[in-house]
């Protein structure tokens, strides 16, 4: 069995197994169990990872195995990864244990909620390990099922309506993936294979047609403007542990779709034709930055800085820079713990006081010191302090964006490095009115601090934030070289 | 010891201090919070001076030039194949005094808080964040790499941020806190737009190699930047280092940055004393020493705006200092001012022999001003801790019962008024000089601002130590004697000593622009015009409160609308408010929140509206008829065979 098979496998008998426990306690245990262990896991493969590599391993992607799905069209599950998909699988796994331990108190029809959001997961282990476009679209849509059903049942607010609109626009951005990877096939070498399409030269005709449906429809997922308007109603609605996966993990799934094949693949077009996806992304950021501004919402607030944060992304893969695209996976990692982290923060206030109006609120700090200074530590993060993740990822981004000589693009860096100002404004805001200040409200005063599992989720988010943000090259050693490779093929 | 391990200490030690003391927080007693705190940082000065000692004394220089040398140098994150952070530490001149001026001042104030914030409830964390201060601060000026550097000034910034919220349940705290940090921000994007700029066109990030490329005129690297594209009349070259300067502008609180500065006096005074006067703010003053020679040598039209900048800004502030009624404000402002003195005398050094004793004197009083800027702000608390009030209405007689606080504070007025044989003196008459040779019209200003420092700071003086005793009938009482210990005197006199003796210093023989050893020139017939206008200065202040020949209100009357829109700082705190308020949140913030809500998101909707619609009225087709799906088969087959005709013909 390929060694890859285990990324599914944990997480699948655990939910399995989740079926046929009645007690809440253990099935809670039992999501802990399956999801440590699968963290544990990544931790060592990324290990192995490292050691194969230095010890000269210089195929594009390790530890491939090939099954036949269904032969007639060539559908095959593929598995290979390299140092970027890991980086994914070590994201995913670490949210996903904090998902879990911030949802010790979910009361409603628990055995449904852990198996969702453990299949959830499988369907992004799937997504990052598979090296076949056709299982890929498979595993997207495995990803996107379950959160309309988290929504919908889990939610709070006018959960029907962003649980069906978060659904359908994923949707909708998964057929314009799906259309893009058929165009792929049929007009390309009739093969699914990523490793093999790379090394054709598609006609520009084709690479054009592809490149924007696939970037686009990836693009959905990132929620790149204009698509994004799933993103705030879809986190604002959904339960913590889902916000944190959405935010966190799905998004990641459209940075990923779009580096790896949109851009990878078709590189061609993409020299021509990112332009178009840096003026998105130019204008994610700042209006990201502006519309979040306004937002009284907490929720409202990650949500919409995400849109801004993860425009970055999009940015970074669109300059078609070695520094701009390793700044581009780092964001990603960084901002998936961050928001992660946020969303947490978020939520624990939220179960407490029973809002998350930001002047409403006001001297969580005093009262529970604990949930505040992760919040401010989630705030840090994502203004860009140095120390933590989201300073080295921007800058990288910033420096790899600059090398691209033109005056458009330096516009686009610009404005881009302005967010950083807005952002300063809104986070600060937040943390002024939120967390500092005095208790308005007596209700308050009773409330308790963290409990033990959201210390633990909270100290293993901010652990993945500070280890990147004081050795940002842990991540730059384990992604450098397929780096190279991508922007190899990029400039050929 | 070996200079590695040393320097090392000295750098982690603050850290491993911010670390243990804020992960430990309640758990410690305040005493022993205390203790580590002020421990620590006494063996972080002891260091500093042995590595000032051994680089000015042993091993800094070789046929009398001062190397720079890079003892510790770390690859931390590389970018591509030219560009990389580096941390490490650069010992050169101006980064070996900034160890040693933060390290003392900074134990000064962690000794003199010991007292000072005792009692408070959040004691430890205030340590913690001292020590974070001071870890952020150190490691600024050793920087090896402008984005080493651009790392460590913005944890001095959030650090600052942090101490000015340090009384965060209170709304003055928290505003203050935020418009630091969102000034100084504003300021740092355009530091790091130009380390984009200048290190995309050096393709280096290193100090030492950056300078090298940068500052020979004949570099392929100098003549790209310098000819290439121009904007405004300017190089690329130039633009960088103004923008750079823009960063160095914010955290140096020069017009028309300089508003954050007097709000952060919210924080806890000693902190005033420590970030907001003697170090942090100073560190625009070390970026463009740091950046000197490429100024200098490659883009002096860049230096001039540095130099005009700092004059208009000395001034300015000095004006609006003499209107102020809150004692830490008059020396928030006085601050702004001196730090524009630093400003513009690196403006008017030039590159050479005879016209960089501007660098000289640039660096030398930003050496005086920390202690004597230093103990007016601890010297103020003290003030402050007896009667309860930062306003000059509640104050008046104090000498009295405040016998030590009143004569370290007069050897502070004294030192930044400039009168002879105190430190002042000597560094801002060499500031004087410097700009005498270079820009009359600068020299003018100065002129005319030093005047103005010994009148408002004598006015400061004689109106807490003189004049009449206030009323004590707002509430609180004065207490009758100097209720401070040990921990508030040995600070106030050690300071005292520094901010008198401080000028003997040759300070030539340590820090030139080209890191020679020069000798400071003495002009006598330059020393006497800034000497008469700070005593003129000092007699107006002596009429107006210890006299009261003059009463001070009737001048202020005849000042009438100017008087008015001075004490009101000129408004610009207003004009920032409205171009945030109303422009930034509601000509751009609300109309893109609203544009989102309702055209992109209606535009979404409304796809969807139209899909049901559509779906709904093409339902019909669906009837179940047979009859009416074979008449839609018959009339498909027919248009299908017609295409098929059409296209093979």
């Amino acid at each position: 069995m390929n060694i890859l098979t285990v990324l599914l496998f944990i997480p699948l008998v655990t939910v399995l197994s989740i079926l046929f426990v009645r007690n809440d306690r253990a099935i809670k245990w039992m999501a802990f169990g399956g999801s440590s262990v699968q963290l544990l896991f990544s931790i060592w493969l990324t290990g192995h990872y490292m050691s194969l590599r230095s010890a000269g391993e210089t195929a594009p992607m390790l530890f491939q195995s090939s099954v036949a799905w269904f032969e007639p069209l060539n559908i095959y599950f593929r598995t290979g990864i390299d140092g970027i998909s890991l980086s994914m699988i070590l994201l995913t796994a670490l949210v996903v244990v904090a998902g879990v331990l911030v949802s010790w108190k979910i009361e409603k029809q628990v055995k449904e909620f852990f198996f969702l959001i453990l299949l959830l997961s499988t369907g992004a282990y799937g997504f990052f390990i598979t090296t076949d476009l056709f299982a890929l679209f498979f595993f997207l849509e495995l990803a996107v099922i379950p959160k309309y059903l988290l929504i919908g049942v889990w939610g709070s607010g006018k959960k029907d309506y962003s649980a069906m609109k978060l659904a359908l626009m994923l949707m909708f951005g998964s057929a314009l993936v799906f259309l893009g990877i058929t165009a792929l096939y049929f007009l390309g070498g009739h093969t699914w294979n990523i490793l093999e399409i790379a090394n054709l030269h598609l006609p520009i005709e084709v690479q054009r047609v592809a490149y924007v449906l696939l970037f686009t429809g990836f693009g959905v997922f990132t929620a790149m403007f204009p698509f994004h308007t799933w993103a705030p109603d879809g986190h604002s609605s959904a339960p913590t542990a889902a916000s944190m996966f959405l935010a966190g993990i799905s998004m990641k799934l459209g940075g990923y779709g779009a580096l790896r094949v949109a851009s990878w693949l078709l590189p061609d077009a993409a020299h021509e034709l990112s332009w178009i996806f840096i003026i998105l992304a130019s204008i994610a950021i700042i209006y990201g930055a502006f519309a979040t501004l306004m937002q009284t919402d907490l929720k409202y607030m990650n949500a919409y800085s995400s849109v801004s944060h993860c425009g970055f992304v999009v940015l970074g893969i669109s300059m078609l820079t070695k520094a701009a695209i390793l700044g581009a996976i780092m964001q990603m990692v960084s901002h998936g713990v961050m928001t992660a982290l946020f969303f947490a923060a978020i939520g624990m206030i939220y179960d407490r006081a029973h809002t998350r109006q930001a002047k409403e609120l006001g001297g969580m700090l005093k009262q529970t010191p604990f949930i505040g200074t992760a919040f401010i530590i989630a705030g840090l993060c994502s203004l860009g302090l140095p120390g933590f993740s989201g300073f080295v990822s921007e800058m990288t981004i910033f420096i790899g964006s600059w090398e691209r000589i033109g005056a458009g693009y330096r516009i686009a860096t610009v404005l881009a490095a302005a967010s950083i100002v807005v952002t300063a404004v809104y986070i600060l805001r937040a943390i002024g009115f939120a967390i500092w200040g005095t208790i308005t409200n007596k209700e308050y005063l009773g409330l308790k601090d963290a409990s033990w599992n959201e210390r633990l989720a909270v100290v293993m988010l901010v652990a993945g934030i500070v280890l990147i943000g004081f050795a940002p090259f842990l991540l730059t050693r384990l992604v450098g070289a397929d780096v190279d490779i991508i922007f190899a093929s990029l400039v050929k | 010891m070996n200079v590695e391990l040393s320097l090392l200490i000295l750098l982690f030690l603050p850290l491993v201090s911010f670390l243990f003391l804020s992960l430990n927080g309640k758990r410690l007693s305040p005493a022993l919070a205390g203790m580590i705190g002020i421990a620590s940082l006494s063996v972080v000065t002891v260091l500093s001076l042995i590595t000032a000692y051994g680089y000015f004394f042993e091993y800094g220089s070789v046929a009398d030039v001062y190397q720079k040398l890079e003892p510790i140098k770390y690859e931390w994150l590389r970018f591509n194949e030219n560009l990389s952070i580096d941390l490490g530490v650069l010992l050169d001149p101006i980064s070996v005094v900034m160890l040693v001026v933060i390290s003392f001042i900074s134990t000064m104030v962690h000794i003199y808080s010991w007292n000072y914030m005792h009692g408070e409830e959040r004691f430890q964390m205030y340590y913690a964040y001292l020590s974070l201060f001071t870890f952020s601060m150190l490691g600024l000026v050793v920087a090896v790499n402008m984005f080493q550097m651009y790392i460590f000034w913005e944890l001095v910034g959030v650090s600052s941020f942090l101490l000015i919220g340090f009384y965060y349940t209170k709304q003055s705290a928290i505003a203050a806190a935020k418009k630091a940090f969102i000034v100084t921000r504003f300021a740092d994007l355009g530091f790091l737009v130009g380390i984009l700029l200048m290190s995309n066109g050096a393709q280096t990030l290193d100090f030492g190699v950056l300078i090298e490329r940068l500052s020979v005129p004949s570099s392929p690297f100098t003549i790209a930047m310098s000819t290439g594209a121009t904007f405004m009349g300017m190089s690329a070259l130039a633009w960088g280092l103004i923008l750079v300067f823009i960063g160095g502008a914010g955290k140096s609180a020069m017009f028309p940055l300089h508003i954050w500065l007097p709000d952060a006096m919210e924080g806890p005074t000693p902190v005033s004393a420590l970030i907001h006067a003697a170090t942090m703010v100073v560190a625009g003053v070390f970026l463009v020493a740091r950046l000197f020679p490429i100024f200098a040598i490659s883009a002096p039209d860049a230096l001039e705006v540095v130099a005009y900048v700092g004059a208009f800004t000395a001034l300015f502030a000095a004006v609006i200092a003499t209107t102020q009624t809150d004692i830490k404000r008059v020396l928030a402002y006085s601050t702004i001012s001196q730090i524009a003195y630093m400003m513009f005398s690196l403006g008017v050094a030039g590159w050479g022999e005879g016209h960089n004793e501007g660098y000289t004197a640039s660096i030398f009083h930003l050496f005086t001003h920390a202690f004597f800027k230093a103990l007016l702000f601890l010297g103020a608390g003290a003030v402050i801790h007896a009667v309860h009030s930062n306003e000059m209405a509640d104050m008046g007689g104090l000498r009295k019962k405040l016998p030590i606080t009143h004569y370290t504070f007069l050897i502070a007025c004294l030192a930044i008024a400039g009168v002879p044989f105190f430190s002042g003196f000597y560094s801002k008459e060499a500031i004087l000089s410097a700009a005498f040779h270079d820009n009359k019209l600068i020299y003018g200003v100065a002129l005319f601002t030093s005047g103005l420092t010994a009148f408002y700071m004598f006015r400061l003086y004689f109106r807490i130590f003189w004049y009449k005793e206030a009323k004590a009938d707002h509430g609180h009482g004065h207490d009758n004697h100097e209720s401070h210990t040990w921990a508030m005197n040995i600070p106030l006199i050690l300071l005292a000593i520094a901010a008198f003796g401080a000028g003997y210093i040759p300070f030539g023989h340590f820090v030139s622009a080209d890191r020679s050893q020069v000798e400071l020139p003495f002009h006598l017939e330059l020393a006497i015009p800034p000497v008469a206008v700070g005593l003129i200065g000092i007699l107006i202040a002596y009429m107006f409160f210890v006299k009261e020949n003059v009463k001070a209100l009737n001048v202020q009357q005849s000042f009438g609308a100017f008087y008015k829109w001075a004490y009101n700082k000129f408004y610009i705190d207003e004009i920032y408010l409205f171009v945030t308020k109303k422009v930034l949140f509601n000509l751009v913030g609300r109309p893109a929140a609203w544009f989102d809500r309702t055209i992109v998101n209606g535009m979404i909707n409304g796809s969807a509206s139209i899909t049901a619609f559509s779906s709904e009225s093409i339902k019909k087709i669906q009837s179940g008829n047979v009859q009416t799906y074979a008449l839609y088969f018959l009339g498909g087959v027919l248009v299908v065979t017609s295409l098929l005709i059409y296209y093979f013909q």
